[in-house]
């Protein structure tokens, strides 16, 4: 094998957060969210944490736990219930800040980030109350002869990266089966620390002929850490390994929370996924 | 012929005459209305399955991961119908939260990709319950921009009760017609705003023949589509 033995436990990833950092979260909404990752988080009792991300569960497990100061995102959905009950009840309470961009935004703060540019420009953003509910963002003019008027969206840099693929190898290579890539690469590519997690670890040459080269979304220098998290994304998708567990997804969105922490996430991710098997 | 029916075809025409772009929309009455529409005058629209594969009669024919989609938008090849919490005269719309930003009564979606959709590419609305709520003189956030603050173009609003368009003075909505069964009263009643109401109001055309059954045997046959209007 090429390259440096990069497995890591997801504790271990995990104590590379500390409390007040930025986090990437990869996946959308309620599709291939690291929520192994985001257990193990919430388990560690990690604070006032910068959330960036299509925002689905994971938002919303790690803002019921008090985890989150602020969510950086375009939505908080769990797709097939569209609404996100901790995230609207926290934005309620007042007990969470927002940073609420147009989803185009958000992808242009990640790929100015993994550019090292400052900013992008974009249209994205022009006349709308994302303009009023961020006061820090600005316009630009451009310097030919057009002239115009564009937001200037500020790169999005990450402390860390959190990111769930189907399969990847030991030196963090990794490879998505289903229909999307999603953002992942750019979360890793925005991040200073990245860590991986996957349904299964396999050799460099069974990863690369499985499957077109294309599905090899992240290369080793975009990875710091690998983690095999088999059903790792439960209850969100990570097609075609599984499809959204919607039986529990629905329980999780009408359980109140504390009856649901210590019915699942009190003990261990092993502890975890015999539960849910039940 | 159902109000549902109706609103499918009404939902489809939005789309006549747009070429090969991407049709794109929330809930289930747009979808069949865009599928409605690539199958009889508008075969060259691109449809999605919702997730990142292009769809032609319900028959996979391209890729479009999410990241391209945002390619599209950009370059202006899109016309996506998306739902409205509030929605004012000008189609300034807002999906993201009820009340004050700071502390919201009521948190929705957040923006999504309205601020993009509404200056780079034609928008259209649905609004399965056509209601003062709805329809209000200011909106609490504005996700999607209207023609007041710089909308590429606001095209439709299509509802339960009617279809309006921005014909109105300052290109501000106008009553355009009302579905079979509804009067010109009830549309201006359940709008909270001053609405544009010409002289003669035309009735929301009837689905054809055709349309009917492609809406009943083919696109919705068990007939999801009567659950989402009433």
């Amino acid at each position: 094998m090429s390259g440096v033995d990069k497995l890591v436990s997801i504790d271990d990833a995990v104590g590379e957060v500390r409390d007040g950092m930025t986090i990437g979260i990869g996946g959308w909404g309620s599709r291939r969210k690291p929520m192994a990752m985001v257990r193990a988080l919430l388990r560690a009792g990690r604070k006032d944490l910068t959330i960036v991300g299509y925002g689905g569960p994971d938002v919303g497990l790690l803002v019921a736990a008090g985890c989150v100061r602020r969510v950086v995102t375009g939505f908080v959905s769990l797709d097939s219930i569209p609404l996100e009950p901790h995230f609207r009840a926290a934005r309620s309470a007042g007990t969470v800040e927002l940073t609420e961009y147009d989803e185009g935004m958000l992808y242009w703060g990640l790929l100015a980030a993994a550019n090292r540019l400052p900013f992008l420009p974009i249209r994205a953003g022009l006349g709308s109350d994302v303009m009023r509910v961020n006061p820090g963002l600005t316009t630009i003019r451009s310097p030919y002869a057009d002239a115009t008027e564009l937001v200037a969206m500020p790169a999005i840099t990450l402390d860390v990266a959190f990111l769930h693929l189907n399969r990847a190898d030991a030196t963090g290579n990794g490879r998505y089966l289903g229909p999307d890539p999603y953002f992942d690469d750019l979360f890793c590519l925005a991040a200073k620390k990245r860590f991986l997690s996957c349904e299964q670890v396999v050799g460099t040459d069974d990863l690369h002929t499985g499957g077109p080269p294309q599905g090899l979304l992240v290369n080793r220098s975009m990875v710091d850490g690998v983690t095999e998290t088999p059903n790792g994304a439960h209850f969100t998708s990570c097609v075609p390994d599984y499809g959204r567990d919607e039986a529990f997804q629905k329980e999780y969105a009408t359980t109140g929370w504390e009856t649901f922490r210590a019915r699942y996430l009190d003990g261990d991710e092993n502890d975890y996924q015999k539960a849910v098997r039940r | 012929m159902t109000r549902a029916e109706t609103c499918v075809v009404a939902c489809a025409e939005a789309w006549r005459g747009d070429g090969a772009v991407l049709a794109s929309s929330a809930g289930l009455i747009p979808g069949l209305g865009a599928r409605l529409a690539q199958l009889t005058f508008a075969p060259e629209l691109l449809v999605t399955d919702g997730e990142a594969t292009l769809l032609r009669d319900g028959r996979p024919e391209g890729w479009l991961p999410y990241r391209q989609v945002f390619s599209i938008v950009a370059a202006g090849t899109r016309h996506v119908m998306m739902g409205a919490g509030q929605l004012d005269r000008f189609g300034n719309q807002n999906i993201s939260c009820v009340g004050p930003w700071e502390r919201p009564a009521s948190q929705l979606l957040c923006v999504r990709g309205a601020p993009g959709n509404t200056v780079n590419h034609p928008v259209s609305y649905w609004v399965p319950r056509h209601s003062p709520r709805v329809f209000v003189e200011h909106v609490d956030m504005v996700s999607g921009v209207g023609h007041d603050r710089g909308a590429y173009e606001i095209r439709l609003v299509v509802t339960n009760l009617a279809v309006l368009d921005f014909a109105g003075p300052d290109r501000s909505m106008r009553l355009r017609s009302v579905h079979p069964g509804v009067t010109v009263d009830d549309v201006v009643a359940a709008t909270g705003f001053a609405l544009t109401v010409p002289d003669q109001v035309p009735q929301t055309r009837e689905p054809t023949g055709e349309e009917r059954r492609l809406i009943r045997e083919h696109l919705d046959p068990d007939g999801l589509r009567e659950r989402e209007v009433r």
